[in-house]
C-alpha cells in the first residue's frame, strides 16, 4: 500500500526540522556552557595581563600572542604553497598520473591524524634540525598540517571558474599567468578564503601537534626560536592538570570570540572581493 | 582591393576526422566577409585557426598555410600573444567578464601595459560608441557587466574588442541567441566599423549575410563550395548546393 505523498512530505518537513534544530541545539548548548563559565572570569585585564603561577592567576595575554603569532605566520606559509599546487594542478598540466598521484597523496595527508603531525615535526624539526621546541617548529608542523585543506579547497574553487572566462581572457591577448591572477584567482577567491577559514579554525583549535612542537612554556614568545603556548593548549593543560577550571573556561570563551573575530572579518573581505568581481 | 588574410590548401584533422578539406581564400581588407553553411560545415573552426583559438584544442593536426599580411601565423614560432591583439574574436554566447562595464572593456588595454585613467576612460568610451552601446551604459560603466541585457552583453563583448585595437575582427555567430533588435544594433555596428577593421562574420543567418557582408563563402561539409561578392552569390550563383542553401532548401 502507498502512503498518501502529502503525509510523506509532512513527515520529511517534521523529521528535517527537528535535524536541523538538534544540530543547532548542541551548538547552542556548548556555546552556552562556555559563556556561562566562562564569561564571569573574562575582563580586560584577564587579556591583557601576564599570567601568574601557571595560569591559575593572571591572564592569558601571552597565549594570545602566541595563537596569533602561530596562526598568522602558519597561514602565511601554506597560503601561497597550496594555492600554488593548486594552480599548478589545474592550469598548468593536463590530467595524468602524476597529477593523480599528487591528488592522492594531498587526499591522504588530510584524513592524518594531527598527533602524527606532532610527532613528524617533533623528530624532524624539534630534533633533527635541532630547532628545539620553538614557534618556528610549530609554524612548520602546523603549516604542513593545513596545506591539504588548502589545496583541496582552492582548486576545487579554481574549478569552478568558467571555461569560457579564461577563452574570452586568452582571445583579448592575455597570457596564462595574466589569465590566472586577473581572472581566475578573483573568480575562485572566495572559495580559496573558505578554506584558509577553515585552517584557520584548525590551526587556533589545535593541541596535540602544538605541545610536541612548539611545546607549551607559558610566555611570551619573542623570536622564531622561542617556544610559547596557544590558547588552546592553554585551555589543556589548565583543565586537565586541574589548576584552574574557571581561567580554562575563560580562555575557550575569548578562543571562541577570537574565531567569531576572524570568521567576521573574512566574510568582510569575501564580500568586498565579490562585489568588485561579479 | 588589398589581401588582408590569404588562406591556402587548409586542411584540418582532429582526431581520424577531416574537419576542413583544402580550403583556399582571400579575405579583403576593410571588408565584411560572411562565412555560411550549415552546422558541420567547418566555418566556425576555421576563424578559430586564424585566431590560433584552435591551440586550446587537443588532437588537432593543422596543414596548409596561413597568411596574414604576408606572414604565416600558423608557423610554430608565431608569438600568438601579438598575434590575438591582431585578431580580436566575439564569441557566439557574450561571455561578459565577472566585472564592471568599464573594467571589461579595460581588461585588453590593461593587458597591453595601459595604466593612465584618462587614456583609459578614452578607450572605454571610444569602444562603446563604436559599438553602439555608450548611450544605454554611460551612467553605469561602473555596476557589474553581468547585470546587462544579452544583447547588451553582445555588444559589450564587441566593444571590448574594439578596445584592444585589433586589425581583423572574427565574429562566430554573434546574433544567435539575440532577439531581432539587439541583432540589428550589432550589424548597424559592423556596418561602421568595416572602415577601420577587416571583419569575418561566421553565421547561419543568410539573410543577415546577405544585408551586411562585401563578400560571401559558403561552406558545406568542410569544403569552400562557393566564395565572390554577397550580391552575385545571392542574385546569381554559379553553383546549385549554394542556390539550396541561400533558398533555404537545406542547413
Amino acid at each position: 500500500m502507498r502512503i498518501n505523498p502529502r503525509i510523506t512530505d509532512k513527515l520529511a518537513r517534521i523529521v528535517l526540522n527537528t535535524q536541523a534544530f538538534f544540530t543547532v541545539g548542541i551548538l547552542v548548548i556548548i556555546i552556552l556552557i562556555i559563556i556561562l563559565k566562562g564569561a564571569p572570569h573574562i575582563n580586560l585585564e584577564f587579556i591583557l595581563s601576564a599570567p601568574e603561577d601557571m595560569g591559575r592567576h593572571g591572564g592569558i595575554f601571552f597565549t594570545i600572542i602566541g595563537t596569533v603569532f602561530l596562526v598568522f605566520l602558519s597561514i602565511l606559509l601554506a597560503t601561497p604553497l597550496g594555492v600554488g599546487t593548486a594552480i599548478f594542478l589545474t592550469e598548468y598540466t593536463k590530467e595524468s598520473r602524476f597529477t593523480k598521484i599528487i591528488r592522492f597523496g594531498v587526499e591522504s595527508l588530510a584524513g592524518i591524524p594531527s598527533i602524527l603531525y606532532g610527532l613528524f615535526g617533533f623528530i624532524f624539526f624539534v630534533i633533527k634540525l635541532r630547532m628545539g621546541w620553538s614557534l618556528l617548529a610549530g609554524v612548520l608542523t602546523m603549516a604542513i598540517m593545513i596545506l591539504p585543506t588548502i589545496i583541496r579547497t582552492s582548486e576545487e574553487a579554481i574549478k569552478a571558474v568558467p571555461r569560457n572566462l579564461r577563452i574570452v581572457s586568452y582571445s583579448l591577448s592575455a597570457t596564462k599567468w595574466e589569465t590566472v591572477t586577473r581572472v581566475v584567482l578573483p573568480s575562485a577567491a572566495p572559495g580559496i578564503l573558505t578554506g584558509i577559514m577553515l585552517s584557520i579554525g584548525r590551526a587556533v583549535g589545535e593541541t596535540a601537534a602544538i605541545i610536541f612542537t612548539m611545546g607549551s612554556s607559558l610566555r611570551l614568545p619573542m623570536s622564531l626560536m622561542d617556544s610559547g603556548r596557544t590558547m588552546a593548549v592553554h585551555f589543556y593543560i589548565l583543565a586537565r592538570e586541574g589548576i584552574s577550571m574557571e581561567k580554562a573556561y575563560a580562555t575557550a570563551l575569548i578562543l571562541v570570540l577570537s574565531i567569531l573575530f576572524i570568521n567576521i572579518i573574512a566574510y568582510y573581505i569575501m564580500n568586498r572581493v565579490i562585489a568588485k568581481y561579479s | 582591393m588589398d589581401v588582408k588574410i590569404r588562406i591556402e590548401n587548409l586542411r584540418l584533422f582532429y582526431g581520424m576526422s577531416e574537419i576542413l578539406k583544402g580550403i583556399t581564400i582571400d579575405v579583403y581588407t576593410s571588408m565584411i566577409t560572411g562565412f555560411m553553411g550549415p552546422a558541420g560545415s567547418g566555418k566556425s573552426s576555421l576563424i578559430s585557426i586564424i585566431n590560433r583559438m584552435i591551440d586550446f584544442e587537443e588532437g588537432i593536426r593543422i596543414e596548409g598555410n596561413v597568411h596574414m599580411d604576408g606572414s604565416n601565423i600558423l608557423d610554430g614560432t608565431i608569438d600568438q600573444i601579438s598575434l590575438r591583439r591582431r585578431v580580436g574574436t566575439v564569441f557566439a554566447v557574450p561571455i561578459p567578464l565577472p566585472r564592471s562595464v568599464y573594467e571589461n572593456i579595460a581588461y585588453g588595454p590593461r593587458l597591453q601595459g595601459i595604466r593612465e585613467r584618462s587614456r583609459l576612460n578614452t578607450i572605454v568610451e571610444e569602444s562603446l560608441k563604436k559599438a553602439f552601446l555608450w548611450d544605454e551604459v554611460k551612467d553605469r560603466l561602473h555596476t557589474s557587466a553581468l547585470k546587462l541585457s544579452g544583447g547588451q552583453q553582445q555588444r559589450l563583448c564587441l566593444a571590448r574588442t574594439l578596445a584592444t585595437k585589433p586589425e581583423v575582427i572574427l565574429l562566430d555567430e554573434p546574433c544567435s541567441g539575440l532577439d531581432p533588435i539587439s541583432t540589428a544594433k550589432i550589424e548597424e555596428a559592423l556596418s561602421e566599423l568595416k572602415k577601420e577593421f577587416t571583419i569575418i562574420l561566421v553565421s547561419n543567418n543568410t539573410k543577415q549575410i546577405a544585408r551586411i557582408t562585401d563578400f560571401a563563402a559558403f561552406f558545406y561539409m568542410g569544403q569552400l563550395i562557393e566564395y565572390g561578392s554577397t550580391e552575385k552569390l545571392f542574385t546569381n550563383p554559379s553553383e546549385k548546393k549554394t542556390e539550396d542553401y541561400i533558398q533555404g532548401k537545406f542547413g
